[in-house]
């Protein structure tokens, strides 16, 4: 009925422009004339594509089908994945999972957000290497922090290479887990951790810095530690470790903390940032050092190779962490070294007196740090303090 | 509605699907199967166990000599495979393990260790070469970083074998000569492969990984004490 009056047959199927055109019934199709053993759609679409495919390929088959076709006189696709319709489906089905795979592969994998970040010549690298040492004084203006992303990344595997290498000469035993792990763990812990903190801090108190800045200048300033970790861990002085330590570490903090303090207004927020920063930054390098140390002296020590930090974090017990803590810090302040690093953070480094705030606070101050002159030289090797930082052969852990 | 117009435009049929019994239909509905001729000469299923072992062997020793005297050819890059790598590693890791399990100390690395070191490392140098904007694929690189660890296994077993017979400082002297040689060996032989793909002012950024990564391997071999 719909073929029979519809001499516009736009389309090759006919289209619906009949149906609608006659408007009298409904514009359904009449089922009668479907015929029932037609089969689905998806049969007379294979068999459209099939027949599509054979005109391509009739040229060439012609000659050596001839004496399959008596062979092959079955129902079409009968036969398993050797059937023409088994292959064309596990075709369809391999093209779709492709797509899809690519589809996933792009959207989670996609190494080109990364691209610009590496666009990067070797000298540039090589000149900020050299700058990550040298601050600069102008703090009224933004200073200019490049944004890449190579220079930091090298720098970290650096560090693990170095730091693994102190392990192994250090002969330290880290009995959950891998010697591996662990460099690899402290490392990008503390370039990713300390970089987000410091962001979060920052954006607290509304610094002009991004994610991307922050990671390349933090990075860019673990050149210092890793010249002085090369050096200290194989050359065991303790003069010129704490030279060193100064020296390097002190001058690529200050170089971070004066990019800081130009991109901040306001000296509380200028004092938090910069004084975090830098006790971070100077207190990891005495970390690394220090945990990792070999022990040259007392030969039962060197089972103990194993760190302060590790056995608190083994035991579980959050008293003896603070303990710890508390007698590192006291180590520190018996060579008067916690004082200059905690305070020092006034930007023209003027001395703790004059602060404008000192006075009114010298009794909160004075309180938060264990009392100095209290304890005598004599109480601190008992302790496992002596394995920190004094090398006593006192075997007490 | 005849057979022929039918034929000519696929979808003319479907308009008026049923199809009166005067009508002949006319086709051929069986299933050309030509193409199973060729998928015979080229499908591998088909074949001797032994014939495909030896091609792949052949294919990996090939690359093998390749990789000791490395000129730029392409055959490393072309097929590349992770026969030789795996092969390698494994060998790596087997002889710098268990030199002091029975002490406290870890006189040698474990297996996982090495394997970690030298897997995870060619897969950063590759995605470190890919974003310095360099053409060579993934698995290319990984089959050349891979196969460039094979004087470094040489140089392992030297040591193993050298520290059999003594271990004084001469001996420390000799095993020093042979891995620093195998280390720049590696180096020089992964440059050539990789740095090709690179812009050429680029070259030094991507030649400081590779050379990180077989400086650890080749401090390790140097440190393994058994």
């Amino acid at each position: 009925m719909s073929s029979g009056s519809g001499s516009r047959n736009t389309e090759p199927w006919g289209s619906f422009d009949d149906n609608l055109i006659q408007g009298g019934g409904s514009a359904v199709i009449d089922m009668e004339n479907m015929d029932d053993t037609s089969g689905s759609s998806f049969e007379d679409m294979g068999e459209m594509h099939q027949r599509m495919k054979e005109e391509e390929e009739v040229a060439a088959e012609a000659a050596a089908t001839e004496d399959d076709v008596a062979d092959d006189g079955e129902f079409l696709g009968m036969k398993g994945l050797k059937g023409q319709l088994g292959r064309q489906v596990a075709d369809e089905v391999w093209q779709a999972g492709k797509r899809q795979a690519s589809k996933a592969f792009n959207l989670y994998a996609n190494i080109d957000i990364l691209r610009p970040y590496f666009d990067v010549e070797p000298v540039q690298v090589r000149n900020r290497l050299i700058e990550s040492l040298i601050p600069v004084r102008m703090i009224n203006f933004p200073q200019k922090i490049a944004g890449e992303l190579y220079g930091p990344l090298m720098l970290v595997f650096t560090l693990v290479a170095i730091l693994l290498h102190g392990m192994k000469t250090s002969g330290t035993v880290i009995r959950e887990g891998t010697l591996m792990g662990t460099a690899i763990g402290t490392c990008f812990g503390y370039w990713l951790g300390v970089s987000a903190f410091i962001y979060f801090l920052a954006y607290l108190v509304n610094a002009q810095i991004t994610m991307l800045q922050m990671l390349s200048l933090l990075g860019y300033g673990l050149f210092g530690p890793c010249i002085v970790l090369l050096v200290t861990y194989n050359i065991h002085f303790h003069f010129l470790f704490y030279g060193l330590w100064l020296l390097l570490g002190g001058l690529s903090t200050l170089r971070m903390v004066a990019a800081l303090l130009s991109r901040t207004v306001g000296q509380t927020p200028r004092l938090l940032l910069c004084g975090t920063m830098a006790l971070l930054h100077m207190l990891f390098l005495l970390y690394l050092h220090f945990n990792y140390h070999t022990i040259v002296e007392g030969q039962n020590q060197k089972h103990r190779g194993r760190s302060l930090w590790f056995s608190c974090c083994r035991s579980g017990a959050v008293r003896s962490a603070r303990r710890a803590l508390s007698r590192w810090f006291l180590c520190l302040c018996s060579n008067n070294f916690a004082l200059s690093v905690t305070m020092e953070t006034s930007t023209k480094f003027r001395p703790m007196t004059e602060l404008p705030d000192f006075h009114e606070h010298r009794d909160v101050v004075i309180e938060a740090l264990p009392p100095i002159g209290s304890q005598q030289p004599g109480e601190l090797t008992g302790n496992t303090c002596s394995q920190v930082g004094h090398m006593t052969p006192v075997s007490s852990c | 509605m005849a057979a022929s117009e039918e034929a000519s435009r696929p979808f003319a049929g479907l308009s008026d699907v049923s199809i009166s019994e005067d009508i002949p239909v006319e086709g051929d509905i069986s299933v050309p199967v030509g193409p199973s001729r060729r998928d015979d000469e080229f499908s591998t299923l088909d074949e001797p166990v032994k014939d495909t072992i030896m091609r792949d062997l052949r294919a990996v020793g090939n690359k093998f000599i390749h990789v000791l005297y490395p000129k730029r050819s392409s055959a490393l890059l072309r097929d590349w495979d992770l026969w030789g790598p795996l092969l390698l590693c494994v060998t790596l890791a087997l002889l710098l393990q268990g030199g002091a399990a029975d002490h406290e100390d870890q006189g040698g690395p474990q297996f996982a260790e090495v394997f970690v070191i030298v897997w995870f490392g060619s897969i950063i140098i590759t995605l470190n070469s890919k974003l310095l904007g360099g053409t060579i694929s993934f698995f290319q690189s990984l089959c050349v970083l891979g196969y460039c660890i094979m004087p470094l296994t040489v140089a392992m077993v030297v040591c193993r074998i050298v520290l059999l017979v003594s271990s004084g400082v001469i001996i420390f002297a000799v095993r020093l000569v042979v891995v620093t040689a195998s280390f720049g060996w590696s180096t020089f032989a992964s440059t050539a492969f990789l740095a090709d793909s690179q812009p050429p002012n680029r070259k030094a950024l991507v030649v400081y990984p590779v050379f990180l990564f077989y400086f650890v391997i080749a401090w390790m071999i140097l440190t393994y004490s058994p």
